[in-house]
C-alpha cells in the first residue's frame, strides 16, 4: 500500500532541501522540474484509482484507533497515527472527492510554473526554486491534511515562501515589499482568528479533539451544543480566515497588490491554489462542523458574495494594467465560488427534507468546487498570458497594446480562448461551475442570484472590451513589427491548460463525479442540523 | 435506423474545426476542403434523419426520435443528461440548415477571394489572409446550430446557443484586426468591426443572461430540463404548486416563459434588443447570410418552438405569455420595416428586413399559429439567405455597400439579378413565391383568431396584431422595391464601381440558383391544397397537444390571400413611384428625404443607440449611448471608492499600528524608562517587538500567532473551568 499522500506532500520538501545542495543554475533548474513531476504523477494515478478504494480499505494505515476509522469512511488513502499524543494531535491525512482535484491541479500548476520559471527566472535561481517547491507543501498539506492542528501548520507554512518569491522577485516598479507584507500580514490576521477558532473547537469538544472527521456534525460529538455565541465566534474565527483568503469584498485589497507584485509563476500560484485554500476551508471546514451557524449566516455570506462578484467585475472594468485586471477578475469569479458555498448552507432544515432542495444545494457545492478547479486553469492560463506579453512588451499598459491578432496569432488564439473561457462561455470551463452555482443560488437565494447574475455580464464587457480589443484588435502598431509568436517552451506551458479548458467544458463529468461523491457526504453532515 | 447516428451530424463539423485549427490552418484549400466535407456529411446524415423521420409521419411528435447517452453533470442524486431528440419540426430543421449552410460554404469559396490590381494594373484574385480561419469558424458555427437542433436537453440547447453567440461575435469582427499587409481592409472598417462584435455579443448576453435565469428557475420548479420529461403535464403542473407567487400578480410558468423568451429577444434581434443585428453586417456577406438571417437568428424562433409548452400552459394558467410575444413580434415587425426604409447599405436594408420578418414569426406563434410560424422560419432562411448572398455577389461586384453607387447592374449581373429578384418578390410575399405561402398563412391566422378561442378583448388584440403586420407588410414591399431600384436599375450612378462590375464567378451564383429553387418551390410543401408541412408538424400539435390550425382553402383564405398580394403590390408599385419611375440620378439625395424630422428619425433608427446602445460611425469611430455611460460613471466611482475607501482603511490600520509602535517606543524611552526600570525594559520589549513587526520579520510574525493563541487560549480555559 502507497501512502500517496505524504509521498506528494512531502516530495516536494525533499525536492527543496536537495536543491539547496545543487552545485549551479542550470542542474537546479532541471532537477526541479523533473522532481516536480513525481507528485503530478503520483497525484495523477491516486485520483484515477481513488474510486476501486472502498471502505474498510480505504486507511493505508491507521494507528489512531476504531473511531477515526469510522469517521472517516468518506476518504481514501487514509493516514493517521498519534503526534503529540498529550493534547491529541494526530498525523491524519485523507482524501476525498472535493479534495483530491485541487490536489492534482496543485501538482499541476507547481510543474508548470517551475517549467515557466526556468526560462524567466534567473537571479537567485537557488532560492527561487527551492522556495517555490516549499510553497508546494504547504499548499498540499492543507488539501491533505484532516488533523486542524496540521491543517493550520500547513496553512501558514505556505504563506512564508510566497511572502518572499513577492518580495525578492516582484517587479521593483510594483512595490513588492509592501505588496509582500501587505499580503503576509492581511492573511496572518486572518490565520491568527483561524488559530482561535481551532482551540475554541478542541475545547468544546468531548473528548477533545483536532480531528476533522470527529468535529464534522453528526459525528462522535457536536463541540457546541446550543452555547450560540461561542460557536458563532469560533465560525467567525474560521470564517475571516478563509475570507480573506479566497479573497471576499472587504478583504481583497491585499489581493490586487499581491497579485500584480509577483512573478509570473507567483501570481499564477497565488490565483490558481493559494486562493482556493479559502474556498475548500468554506466545504471542508466550515459547513460540515458548523451547519447551524452557516445557515444562520448564509443570507450575509451570500449578500457579500454577490457584492464581490458585481463589484469586482466592475472595478476590473476599470483598470488599465492588464495584471491588475486579471488579478480583479479573481476577485469576481471567487464570488461566485462564495455564492455556492451561502447557497448551500442557506437550506434550512425542512428544505433537507426535500429532494429537489438537496439536490440543488448539492448543484451550488459541485459548481462552487468545479469554479475552484476552472479558475485555477483558466486564471493560471491568463498569468501566464501576461507573463508572456511583458517579456516582449515590458509594459502591461492595455493602451499600449493594439493589433497583435494579426502580428502574434498564436498568442492571440491561446488569449481568445482563454478570455473566453474566463468569461465563462459554455462549451469551456468556466461556465459549468458558474451554472450549478446559480442553479443553487435560485434555489435559495433568489434575489441574490438574481443580482449577481449580472457579473456575468460585466465579465463579458471587461474581457471583450479591455483585454481582448485592447491586445489583440486593432491595426498593427509600427512600434510592435518585430515582436515575436510564442515559443515553443511557451506554447508547451499554456497547452495542459488550455486542453483543460476543453475538457472540462464539454465533458465535465470525470471531475464532477469525484466532487459529487463528497458533495453528498457533506450534505448528509448538514442535514444534522 | 439513422436516428441512432444524429449525434454524428453536429460531431462531423466540429471535427471539420477541430482539423482546420489544429492541422490544416496552413492551407487555404485543403481547409475549405475540410470544412465542405464536414458540411457535406453532416448533411447527409441529416436528410437520412429526415427521411426517416417523414416516413414516421405525424406520429413523430407523440414519439420523437431521442436518447440521451452522455452524463454531462451530476449534482446529488440527479444529473444533466445530453443526447438528441428530434420531432417533426426539428426534423424540418435538420433539412433547411445543412442545405443553407452548404450553399454558404460554397459560395465562400469564392467570395473570400479578394481582386486586388497589382503594380502593373493587372487584376490578381487572391485568398483572403484568414481564409482558413473563416472556414474554422463557420464549420464551428454549423456543428453548434446543428447541436442546437438536435438537442435534447434545454441546457444543451444553451450551450450551442452561447457558442454560436461566440463564433457570431468572431465572424462579425473578423475584420476588426489588420496585419500590415492586409491592404483590402481599412483602419475605419477595423474601427467597425471590432465595436460591432462588442456589441453584438454584449447587447445578446444581456438577453442570454435572462434566458439563463428562465432554464434556471425552470428546472427549479419541474425537476427537469430534458424536453421529453419535462413537459408532461403533472410535471408542468409543479410549476403552480409552488406556494409562492414570485411577484405579485405573477405566476411562475409566465414568468419562466418570459424570462426563456428575453433570450429569443436578444438572438432574435426583436426590440428593445434589436440594436445589434444592423451594426452585425460588418461581418463578411456569407457570414450576414448563415449567420444574421438564415440560421443563427432563427436560433431564437427555435426557442419559442421549443419551449411552445410552457408558452401555452403559462397562457392557459391566467398569464398573458403569449400576447406578450405576439405583441413583441408584430411591434418589431412593424417597427424594424420602417427603419428598412432609410438604409442606404444594401445589407442593412436586409438586416432590417430580417429583423421584421423574425417579427412575423413570433408575431405567428404567439397568436397560436404554430405551423405558419414555423414554416415561415424553413421558408424565411431560403430566401433570406438568398438575398444575402445575392446582394455578396454586388458588393464583390462593385466594391461597395452603398446603394446610392449603385445603378443598372441588372446588365451587367444578369444571374444575380433574376435571383435576388426571386429572393425579393418571396419577401415581399408574391403568389407562387414560398415567401407568399407562409407568410399569408400567418395574416390568414391572426384574421381567423389563430389557437386562441375568441374571447371578449381578444378580438381588438388580434385586430391590432393584424394591423400592424398588414401594414408592415405594405413598407416590407416598399423597402425592397427600393433596393431593387436603386441598385439593378436606373442609370449607375457611379460609373466607375460599373464598369468594374460583373457577373459572380459560378462558385458563386451556383448557390443562388439552388436557394432560389428552393425559393420557388418550397411553399407548395404548406400549401392549403395539400398541406403535408402541416400533416407532418401540425396536426397532431406539439408533443400531442392538439391540433393548432387548419390549413384550408375556403372562401376568407381567398380573400386574404388576393389582399396580401394586393398590399405587397400596392408598396411595390408605390416604391416604382418613388424609386423607378424616375431613378436617382448620382448625387442626388433619397427622394423620401423629404418627410424631414420623420425621415431624420427613420435613418437615426429612433436615436436608440444613442439612449441605450452603442453608436457606430462610418469612419470607425463608436459613441456610447447614455446607459452605457452611466455604467461607467458607476465604474469610475466604485474605482475612487476601492483605492480611497476599502483600501484607504487597510492602509490606515498599518498606519496607525506604526503610529502607536512609534509612539509606545517614545513613551518607553522618555518617561517610563526614566521612572522604572524594570517595567520599562518589558516595554521596551515589547515596543521593539511591534517596530519589528512592521519590517516583515518573519519569524517574528508567527511568534505574534502562536503567543496570542496561546494566550486567549488560556482565556478560554479559564472560561471552560469555571
Amino acid at each position: 500500500m502507497i501512502p500517496y499522500l505524504s509521498l506528494i506532500t512531502f516530495i516536494p520538501l525533499l525536492g527543496a532541501i536537495i536543491v539547496l545542495f545543487l552545485p549551479n543554475d542550470k542542474i537546479i533548474k532541471q532537477f526541479a522540474i523533473v522532481w516536480s513531476i513525481i507528485p503530478l504523477i503520483l497525484a495523477t494515478v491516486a485520483w484515477a484509482t481513488m474510486s476501486t478504494w472502498q471502505p474498510p480499505y480505504n486507511f493505508v494505515y491507521n494507528y489512531c484507533g476504531p473511531a477515526i476509522d469510522v469517521a472517516s469512511a468518506s476518504y481514501t488513502f487514509g493516514e493517521c497515527a498519534p503526534w503529540i499524543p498529550v493534547i491529541g494531535i494526530q498525523y491524519h491525512l485523507g482524501a476525498d472527492g472535493l479534495s483530491m482535484p485541487l490536489i492534482w491541479l496543485t501538482t499541476l500548476l507547481t510543474t508548470l510554473g517551475l517549467f515557466y520559471s526556468a526560462k524567466v527566472i534567473n537571479t537567485r535561481v537557488k532560492e527561487f526554486f527551492a522556495l517555490f517547491l516549499l510553497l508546494a507543501v504547504g499548499m498540499l498539506g492543507v488539501f491533505v491534511s484532516l488533523d486542524l492542528f496540521l491543517f493550520y501548520l500547513f496553512w501558514e507554512i505556505g504563506l512564508v515562501p510566497m511572502y518572499f518569491l513577492i518580495g525578492i522577485w516582484g517587479h521593483d516598479t510594483d512595490r513588492p515589499q509592501y505588496a509582500a507584507i501587505k499580503f503576509f500580514m492581511y492573511t496572518l490576521a486572518g490565520s491568527v482568528f483561524m488559530l482561535l477558532g481551532i482551540i475554541a473547537l478542541y475545547l468544546y469538544s468531548t473528548p477533545n479533539t483536532f480531528d476533522m472527521t470527529l468535529l464534522a456534525a453528526g459525528q462522535s460529538n457536536m463541540p457546541f451544543g446550543k452555547d450560540v455565541l461561542i460557536s458563532s465566534l469560533a465560525f467567525l474565527g474560521f470564517f475571516l480566515a478563509f475570507s480573506i483568503k479566497m479573497p471576499l469584498f472587504p478583504f481583497h485589497t491585499w489581493l490586487p497588490d499581491a497579485h500584480t507584485a509577483a512573478p509570473t509563476a507567483g501570481s499564477v500560484i497565488l490565483a490558481g491554489i493559494l486562493l482556493k485554500l479559502g474556498g475548500y476551508g468554506f466545504f471542508r471546514v466550515l459547513l460540515p462542523i458548523f451547519p447551524q451557524v452557516s445557515q444562520q449566516w448564509a443570507f450575509w455570506i451570500g449578500v457579500l458574495a454577490v457584492i464581490s462578484i458585481v463589484y469586482g467585475s466592475l472595478v476590473a472594468m476599470a483598470q488599465t494594467d492588464f495584471k491588475r485586471l486579471v488579478a480583479y477578475s479573481s476577485v469576481g469569479h471567487m464570488g461566485f465560488v462564495v455564492l455556492g458555498f451561502a447557497a448551500a448552507a442557506a437550506l434550512t432544515a425542512e428544505q433537507m427534507t426535500n429532494q429537489n432542495y438537496i439536490n440543488s444545494g448539492a448543484a451550488a457545492i459541485n459548481g462552487a468546487v468545479l469554479a475552484m478547479i476552472s479558475h485555477g486553469v483558466i486564471t493560471g492560463g491568463l498569468f501566464f498570458l501576461v507573463g508572456m506579453l511583458y517579456e516582449r512588451t515590458h509594459t502591461r499598459e492595455l493602451s499600449q497594446f493594439g493589433g497583435f491578432g494579426a502580428q502574434i496569432p498564436v498568442y492571440g488564439a491561446l488569449l481568445l480562448l482563454t478570455a473566453f473561457a474566463s468569461l465563462g462561455l459554455p462549451g469551456l470551463a468556466g461556465f459549468v461551475g458558474e451554472f450549478m452555482v446559480m442553479q443553487g443560488a435560485y434555489s435559495t437565494l433568489t434575489i441574490l442570484a438574481f443580482i449577481g447574475v449580472w457579473g456575468i455580464v460585466f465579465t463579458a464587457a471587461y474581457f471583450l472590451w479591455k483585454v481582448i480589443q485592447r491586445i489583440l484588435l486593432g491595426s498593427a502598431d509600427e512600434r510592435w513589427v518585430k515582436l515575436p509568436d510564442l515559443k515553443g517552451y511557451e506554447i508547451l506551458t499554456l497547452a495542459p491548460l488550455a486542453v483543460l479548458m476543453f475538457v472540462i467544458g464539454i465533458f465535465p463529468n470525470w471531475i464532477l463525479d469525484s466532487i459529487n461523491t463528497a458533495t453528498i457526504v457533506i450534505l448528509e453532515y448538514m442535514k444534522q442540523i | 435506423m439513422v436516428q441512432n447516428y444524429t449525434l454524428f451530424i453536429p460531431a462531423l463539423p466540429f471535427l471539420a474545426f477541430a482539423i482546420i485549427v489544429l492541422l490544416t490552418r496552413k492551407s487555404n484549400r485543403l481547409s475549405a476542403l475540410v470544412a465542405i466535407t464536414g458540411v457535406v456529411a453532416a448533411l447527409v446524415l441529416s436528410y437520412g434523419v429526415f427521411v426517416e423521420a417523414l416516413s414516421e409521419g405525424a406520429e413523430l411528435s407523440l414519439n420523437p426520435f431521442y436518447g440521451a447517452p452522455i452524463v454531462w453533470a451530476p449534482y446529488g442524486g440527479m444529473s444533466f443528461n445530453f443526447g438528441w431528440y428530434v420531432d417533426p419540426i426539428g426534423a424540418a430543421m435538420l433539412f433547411m440548415v445543412p442545405t443553407v449552410c452548404l450553399m454558404i460554404f460554397i459560395y465562400s469559396t469564392a467570395y473570400m477571394r479578394h481582386s486586388h490590381v497589382d503594380e502593373h494594373g493587372h487584376h490578381h484574385n487572391e485568398d483572403d489572409p484568414r481564409y482558413a480561419r473563416f472556414f474554422a469558424y463557420i464549420s464551428l458555427f454549423t456543428a453548434m446550430m446543428l447541436l442546437l437542433v438536435i438537442s435534447s436537453n434545454l441546457l444543451e440547447f444553451f450551450i450551442a446557443w452561447e457558442i454560436m453567440g461566440f463564433c457570431s461575435y468572431a465572424l462579425i469582427g473578423f475584420w476588426s484586426f489588420r496585419g500590415r499587409k492586409e491592404h483590402h481592409i481599412d483602419d475605419a472598417q477595423v474601427g467597425r468591426a471590432r465595436a460591432a462584435s462588442i456589441k453584438a455579443f454584449l447587447t445578446t448576453r444581456v438577453g442570454d443572461v435572462l434566458l439563463m435565469t428562465g432554464i434556471i428557475l425552470l428546472l427549479l420548479t419541474v425537476g427537469t430540463l430534458d424536453f421529453t420529461k419535462m413537459y408532461d403535464p403533472q410535471v408542468m403542473n409543479n410549476m403552480l404548486s409552488a406556494t409562492t407567487q414570485p411577484l405579485p400578480g405573477v405566476e411562475w410558468p409566465v414568468l419562466i416563459a418570459l424570462l426563456i423568451f428575453c433570450g429569443t429577444i436578444g438572438k432574435s434581434a426583436q426590440f428593445p434588443l434589436h440594436i445589434w443585428l444592423p451594426d452585425a453586417m460588418e461581418g463578411p456577406t456569407p457570414v450576414s447570410a448563415l449567420i444574421h438571417a438564415a440560421t443563427m437568428v432563427s436560433a431564437g424562433i427555435f426557442l419559442v418552438i421549443r419551449t411552445y409548452p410552457l408558452l401555452t400552459f403559462a397562457q392557459e394558467t391566467g398569464g398573458a405569455a403569449m400576447q406578450v410575444v405576439a405583441i413583441v413580434g408584430a411591434f418589431t415587425a412593424l417597427f424594424a420595416a420602417t427603419m428598412g426604409l432609410a438604409q442606404n447599405d444594401i445589407k442593412r436594408v436586409l438586416a432590417y428586413s430580417t429583423i421584421s420578418q423574425l417579427g412575423y414569426m413570433l408575431a405567428a406563434l404567439g397568436i397560436g399559429a404554430f405551423v405558419a410560424g414555423s414554416f415561415h422560419l424553413i421558408t424565411h432562411a431560403f430566401f433570406k439567405a438568398l438575398l444575402f448572398l445575392g446582394a455578396g455577389a454586388v458588393i464583390h461586384a462593385v466594391g461597395t455597400n452603398d446603394m446610392f453607387k449603385m445603378g443598372g447592374l441588372w446588365r451587367k449581373m444578369p444571374i444575380t439579378f433574376v435571383t435576388f429578384f426571386i429572393g425579393a418578390f418571396a419577401l415581399m410575399g408574391f403568389f407562387p413565391l414560398s415567401g407568399f405561402w407562409s407568410k399569408d398563412e400567418i395574416l390568414l391566422e391572426a384574421l381567423r383568431g389563430g389557437y386562441f378561442p375568441h374571447e371578449g378583448g381578444q378580438d381588438i388584440f388580434l385586430q391590432v396584431i393584424y394591423l400592424m403586420l398588414a401594414v408592415g407588410a405594405f413598407i416590407t414591399a416598399l423597402y425592397t422595391g427600393r433596393q431593387i431600384f436603386l441598385t439593378f436599375f436606373g442609370k449607375p450612378r457611379d460609373p466607375e464601381a460599373y464598369e468594374q462590375a460583373h457577373e459572380a464567378p459560378a462558385a458563386m451564383w451556383a448557390p443562388l440558383a439552388v436557394l432560389a429553387t428552393f425559393t420557388v418551390f418550397l411553399g407548395f410543401w404548406n400549401s392549403p391544397f395539400a398541406p403535408a408541412f402541416f400533416h407532418f408538424v401540425g396536426e397532431t400539435g406539439f408533443m400531442g397537444m392538439g391540433p393548432f390550425e387548419h390549413v384550408e382553402f375556403d372562401q376568407i383564405a381567398l380573400s386574404n390571400a388576393f389582399l396580401s398580394v394586393g398590399i405587397a403590390l400596392s408598396g411595390f408599385i408605390a416604391a416604382w413611384a418613388i424609386y423607378g419611375f424616375r431613378s436617382v440620378k448620382a448625387g442626388q439625395s433619397d427622394p423620401l428625404a423629404h418627410l424631414g424630422i420623420i425621415w431624420k428619425m427613420l435613418s437615426s433608427k429612433y436615436w436608440l443607440d444613442e439612449l441605450y446602445g452603442y453608436k457606430i460611425n462610418l469612419d470607425g469611430t463608436a459613441k456610447p449611448g447614455l446607459l452605457i455611460r452611466l455604467v461607467g460613471l458607476v465604474m469610475r466611482f466604485l474605482w475612487w471608492f476601492e483605492r480611497a475607501i476599502v483600501d484607504g482603511l487597510v492602509n490606515l490600520a498599518g498606519w496607525f499600528t506604526r503610529l502607536l509602535a512609534r509612539l509606545w517606543g517614545w513613551v518607553d524611552s522618555h518617561i517610563v524608562d526614566g521612572l522604572v526600570n524594570a517595567t520599562g525594559s518589558v516595554t521596551g520589549e515589547i515596543a521593539g517587538w511591534w517596530r519589528t513587526m512592521q519590517t516583515g520579520n518573519v519569524q517574528n510574525y508567527a511568534l505574534v500567532a502562536v503567543a496570542g493563541a496561546m494566550a486567549l487560549a488560556i482565556l478560554f480555559l479559564l472560561r471552560s473551568f469555571t
